[in-house]
């Protein structure tokens, strides 16, 4: 059984973020770049699925310049079997279509009875690409699971609505998943994992030779968001901070009275 | 723009969010059909016409056979754009009918600009502004971005046949099990984001909510990870709360959880970042880390 789970590398959402020159996207220097927090349930979930498959085979695919081989390399260290990566240096001037065409048109003839990816991703958020590659393998998607199980050919799960609602989701191998936060508890790669997965086999393959897709959006521009301002900034020592704060809720609100 | 706007109906309901669409397409002075698996008995209630596909034989999940409704519908309004809201309904079909239109999608959009769609980019720290190159695009509507519509009219409704079809089952929903705390009833809500750092610090979160005469909530990550309990969880999908005061603790503002607290009466953050979302809607940012702070601010209260 060949599995396979798309990930994405990303910037810290913590971090400072600044346009680029040209305008278009943010600039990548000076930030400290991390798996996408979604795919990190993807790949706990297809690690599971290795497990419990006896002779399962569980591929770890990436799209991006350089860089990204250190997110791969952790997610071999969770237990992924090999790695792909396709080599793309301005991936971020794609839009979801052609990245989903390109793990598309590298996934259709390797037999994959499983593929995991994120919801979505971190950066943009377009909750995308997995249900793209679904239907462009005319695989049926699941979406959005915080719940999976796998029996017999049979996935079933679970869809997180709105409201705290859930509904109860199954279909038949082979298929697509997106995974939702807070599916799993996603493993910390151990040390003799991490010298493991230095041996693990990582392919390169160029984009170029995956009959890359033009964009079908293309972004004008990357602005940060309007400031509104409206709000009261406090700094300063704690202490004062605090009295200074409990004056301003006894003014502005009726919960101290 | 011709727009065919995809409404929402789930357990026997439509959803209220589908007049987001219509404030949408009004907002754009967009013409406008409108397209729904659901019941005649619960029509949404504007002018125009409704393609209606009967939810006792379309099921309220069958994605593959939702998007073959969806296409005929847009094919008989001859639309150009195809509205969802950018929900569990709509970002998982969305995808599935702009390939099959051969369209671009364009996600979560929060306003339309002149030259294209603005959407938030890195946890909104950012903002994209992106326009589709194809003839027909799909976009998906940020939840509360737009003015629902007043309800007011009545469809023309057009009935779809619906085939049998599908590649996914349905087994009926979950909902959450009640807890033990109603925040929604709550004057005062303390939450605990990733900030509190771990989860022993929840307990000084508790304390200031006691301390305030309040109840403690928690953001998503704080409940994934197990420190709280899901019934505290404020967002779109745990509560959405409106209290009087409203305090964000180490909270960075996901979108998901802005819209579920965004009509507090007070709202207070206490965050290490300035430049971090829930900065853009508090009344108050203390710029402090909230395991110093929330201790001296306790100690104030109840000294």
């Amino acid at each position: 059984m060949n599995i396979l789970v798309c990930i994405k590398q990303v910037p810290d959402m913590e971090s400072r973020f600044k346009v680029n020159a040209v305008g278009d996207w943010y600039d990548t220097a000076d930030l400290a770049w991390r798996m996408n927090e979604y795919d990190e349930y993807a790949v706990e979930q297809a690690v599971q699925l290795k497990e419990q498959v006896a002779g399962a085979d569980l591929t770890v695919l990436c799209i991006g310049g350089e860089r990204v081989k250190e997110t791969m390399k952790k997610a071999l260290a969770m237990g992924c079997d090999r790695g792909v990566h396709i080599l793309d240096e301005d991936s971020y001037q794609k839009d979801p279509y052609a990245i989903a065409s390109l793990i598309a048109e590298f996934a259709k003839d390797k037999n994959f009875a499983l593929i995991f990816t994120g919801l979505q991703s971190q950066d943009r958020g377009s909750a995308q690409v997995g249900g793209m590659v679904a239907e462009l393998l005319s695989l049926p998607s699941l979406t959005t699971l915080v719940d999976f199980s796998y029996v017999d050919g049979n996935v079933s799960g679970k869809r997180e609505l709105e409201g705290g609602t859930r509904s109860r989701v199954s279909c038949s191998a082979p298929a697509l998943v997106t995974c939702q936060l807070g599916l799993n508890t996603p493993r910390y790669p151990t040390l003799p994992n991490i010298m493991k997965a230095k041996r693990k086999e990582l392919l390169s393959i160029p984009a170029a030779d995956l009959n890359p897709q033009a964009a079908r959006l293309q972004t004008l521009s990357m602005t940060p968001p309007e400031k509104k301002g409206s709000g009261l900034i406090l700094e300063g020592d704690p202490a004062e901070l605090a009295d200074r704060l409990i004056q301003l809720l006894k003014e502005k609100t009726t919960v101290l009275a | 723009m011709k727009a065919l706007l995809v409404g929402e109906y789930r357990e026997g309901k439509l959803l209220e969010s589908s007049y987001e669409l219509i404030g949408f397409a009004q907002t754009l002075g967009a013409e406008f059909e409108l397209f729904l698996v659901g019941s005649t008995d619960q029509l949404p209630q504007v002018d125009g016409k409704l393609h209606l596909a009967d939810v006792a034989a379309a099921g309220e999940f069958n994605p593959a056979l939702h998007k073959q409704l969806v296409l005929d519908a847009a094919q008989k309004a001859g639309a150009d754009t195809i509205v969802f809201l950018h929900s569990s309904y709509g970002w998982d079909l969305a995808p599935r009918v702009a390939l099959a239109l051969n369209a671009a999608q364009v996600s979560e959009v929060v306003e339309a600009a002149a030259d294209g769609y603005l959407l938030p980019a890195c946890n909104s720290k950012l903002r994209r502004t992106v326009k589709a190159t194809t003839d027909r695009s799909v976009v998906t509507l940020q939840v509360g971005a737009f003015m629902a519509a007043e309800p007011g009219g009545t469809p023309q409704v057009e009935e779809l046949s619906v085939a049998a079809g599908g590649n996914t089952e349905f087994g009926g929903y979950e909902q959450a099990e009640a807890g033990e705390v109603d925040l929604g009833k709550a004057e005062v809500i303390v939450s605990a984001g990733r900030g509190v750092g771990k989860p022993e610090n929840v307990a000084m979160i508790e304390a200031l909510a006691k301390a305030l005469g309040g109840e403690y909530g928690a953001s998503r990550p704080v409940v994934d990870a197990g420190w709280v309990p899901h019934d505290r969880q404020v967002g779109t999908t745990g509560q959405v709360v409106s209290p009087k005061l409203y305090v964000a603790c180490g909270i960075s503002g996901a979108i998901q959880h802005l819209a579920g607290m965004k009509k507090s009466e007070f709202v207070l953050a206490i965050n290490t970042d300035k430049d971090a979302p829930i900065a853009e809607i508090a009344d108050v940012l203390v710029v402090a880390d909230i395991k110093q702070f929330a201790p001296a601010l306790t100690a104030k209260l109840v000294g």
